[in-house]
């Protein structure tokens, strides 16, 4: 599971939980994916991406790097924060850990790379 | 089969092959289909593509690999082993995609972002529900649609301004009905159609009023 599907996810589906967002991240085990640098991928893909989950998680997975906590405004430009938001969002791969809902602490495992959503009907 | 792109290479193993539904006319009539209309998918310059039920992963790997670099692919499955397949018939054509274990769509969180959506339901109709994973991958109970009309009334919400559903159906599944399912936000069209032995096949596209 990259970073970026870890943008993408929330557990707000489940009863009595309002936003489910962020999820937090615990990683177990992780690689480093070889991903040519792809500029307009990143520039394309930033605007629908909720920086500030991405910095949280990276400080909780002790993987923010270089990455400055608010996204600078010229950051299209800049080529260096682009490859460094290259790397998080899509080398950096989580193969084994969990994601745990903020509210109601569920807990989602992660396996072979592929978070499990699953829920029992009475959990939603 | 399409004849100018290629088809992705993949390969299911046995155990696999006990859970996966693996590619076949359906598949293949979905990738003719994409590929009519590949100018302009590129066109769109999509950003998230999503494809439910990604099963075996051709499909989801098949627009990756003919889309261009630009876009992030996800695909979703209920079952674990096709979740696993789709990432291993990816990395297999070089393909990046992520794969999340799920009910459809439960757990994303991408409203108004997907610029291609992807879906090839279990539509065949049956008597029962399914109750096992390769049942469930083709099962479609009474009508052919049980899976079909939960998914249906979430496509407004999942796609961008811009983005288009490709959907797989049977004639049974009601063609007329399925094109004006949502008649208010959604405008639906046939892209293609085949009959595979007792099959009649439909590719429809749907895209936002």
């Amino acid at each position: 599971m990259k970073l970026l599907t870890h943008n993408f996810l929330s557990s707000r589906f489940l009863k009595n939980v309002a936003t489910g967002y962020p999820l937090l991240l615990r990683v177990n085990e992780k690689e480093l994916r070889e991903v040519e640098f792809d500029q307009d991928f990143v520039q394309n893909i930033m605007p629908k991406v909720d920086y500030n989950c991405l910095v949280s998680t990276l400080m909780a997975i002790g993987e923010q790097g270089a990455l400055p906590n608010e996204l600078p405004e010229n950051w299209r430009e800049n080529e260096e924060l682009l490859k460094e938001l290259h790397r998080v969002l899509v080398k950096i791969e989580v193969i084994v850990g969990e994601l745990e809902c903020p509210e109601s602490g569920r807990v989602f495992p992660i396996k072979d790379g592929i978070p499990n959503m699953l829920c029992q009907e009475d959990e939603c | 089969m399409s004849e100018g792109l290629p088809t992705p290479d993949y390969s299911l193993s046995i155990e696999q092959r006990e859970s996966v539904y693996e590619p076949a006319e359906d598949t293949f009539l979905l990738l003719d289909a994409l590929e009519k209309d590949i100018k302009k998918l590129r066109a769109l310059d999509a950003r998230i593509v999503l494809e439910i039920g990604c099963g075996s992963g051709v499909v989801s790997t098949f627009v990756a690999q003919n889309l261009g670099k630009h876009a992030f692919h996800l695909g979703t499955d209920i079952n674990f082993v096709a979740a696993r397949c789709t990432r291993q018939t990816a990395r297999m054509n070089r393909i990046e995609l992520d794969t999340i274990q799920t009910d459809l769509i439960r757990g994303l969180r991408l409203d108004r972002v997907v610029d291609i959506l992807l879906f090839n339901p279990p539509y065949v109709p049956t008597e029962s529900e399914a109750t096992t994973d390769i049942e469930r991958t083709w099962a479609g109970g009474p009508t052919g649609r049980g899976t079909l009309d939960r998914f249906l009334p979430e496509v407004p919400r999942l796609l961008s301004s811009q983005g288009v559903f490709y959907l797989v159906a049977l004639h049974q599944n009601d063609i007329p009905s399925l094109l004006n399912h949502n008649e208010k936000e959604l405008k639906g069209e046939i892209v293609m159609q085949r009959r595979c032995g007792i099959e009649h096949l439909y590719i429809l596209k749907f895209s936002r009023i």
